[in-house]
């Protein structure tokens, strides 16, 4: 198992995940820092990310899409706060609106990921902080009805294929 | 997210599925669901927003209820419904999901160190950093 441990705390509304490669550093960050590796991972296969904007540096904004099964397009953005290459990269990750632009009313999480050398390889560890109570039940919320409600649309299709 | 959940669990699984997504494949059902999850609101109250019967509200509320959607309290003669009332529950849910969509992502990652072709980029700019 590549991810050793998962650590979810409640209270703090924060996932902790440390995940252990066998590739060196310096090769497991250029999957953040290229754009052409990092959508190869960031979507779900039946959903993949194309980024038209990636600027890794302080302040810098990352824009991407994800294209789901239908063609439909759902926009998501970062804001680097903080980065060091090759090791960590701290960012919030947040959706957009139709326009492209941050959508202010969707939930954002806070991501920083550290990469140390670990083992021979790499050791990645990610926490990823909810904004805020409020968005974090809007994101369930949408992950619940929404989630459940696309996949009933999916289940509809099969049985009526 | 939450179907896997559902899923993963043994016996009687594919029924909890069925009701569940039974539940949900009904617009009424789903407002009621959208409408309740920071309220609470009474059955007649829910009865008044749709152009149906109290019975027929009820009905719903009862189905969103089999599925483990909704609690139904009874206060006073209300019956007040409420979408996952508790707390610590939809923010394990959120954490769930973020810890499936991660999970999923390391093992992409993974696969694509592996993979050779991911040291050189699709345009054939191979990058050389210093060793990690």
């Amino acid at each position: 198992m590549t991810v050793t441990s998962v650590d979810k705390d409640v209270d703090h509304l924060t996932l902790t995940l440390i995940a252990d490669f066998t590739a060196p550093v310096e090769r497991v960050w250029r999957l953040w820092a290229d754009p052409r590796l990092l959508e190869r991972w960031w979507g779900p296969p039946t959903y993949p990310a194309t980024f038209e904007e990636h600027d890794l540096t302080p302040g810098g904004e990352v824009r991407y899409f994800m294209t789901g099964p239908e063609g439909e397009k759902h926009g998501g953005w970062w804001r680097v706060t903080s980065v060091a290459p090759p090791t960590s990269l701290e960012f919030t990750d947040g959706f957009s609106g139709q326009d492209g632009k941050p959508d202010p009313g969707m939930p954002a999480t806070s991501v920083r990921m550290t990469l140390t050398r670990h083992d021979g390889g790499t050791r990645m560890e990610l926490r990823s902080v909810f904004d805020s109570r409020e968005q974090m039940d809007r994101l369930t919320e949408m992950g619940m009805v929404e989630g459940l409600t696309a996949s009933v649309g999916q289940m509809d299709d099969v049985l009526a294929g | 997210m939450v179907v896997d959940g559902v899923a993963a669990g043994s016996g009687g699984a594919d029924e909890t599925v069925d009701r569940l997504f039974h539940a949900l494949a009904d617009t009424t059902r789903r407002d009621i669901l959208r409408r309740c999850v920071r309220d609470e609101l009474s059955v007649s109250r829910l009865a008044a927003t749709y152009p149906m019967s109290f019975a027929a509200v009820q009905k719903h509320v009862t189905v969103l209820e089999r599925a483990g959607l909704v609690t139904k309290q009874r206060r006073g003669r209300e019956q007040l419904v409420r979408t996952d009332p508790d707390a610590v529950g939809r923010a394990r849910q959120a954490l769930d999901g973020l810890e499936s969509a991660w999970r999923a992502r390391v093992d992409r990652m993974s696969g694509l160190l592996a993979d050779d072709d991911a040291e050189a980029g699709p345009d054939g700019n191979t990058r050389k950093g210093p060793d990690g």
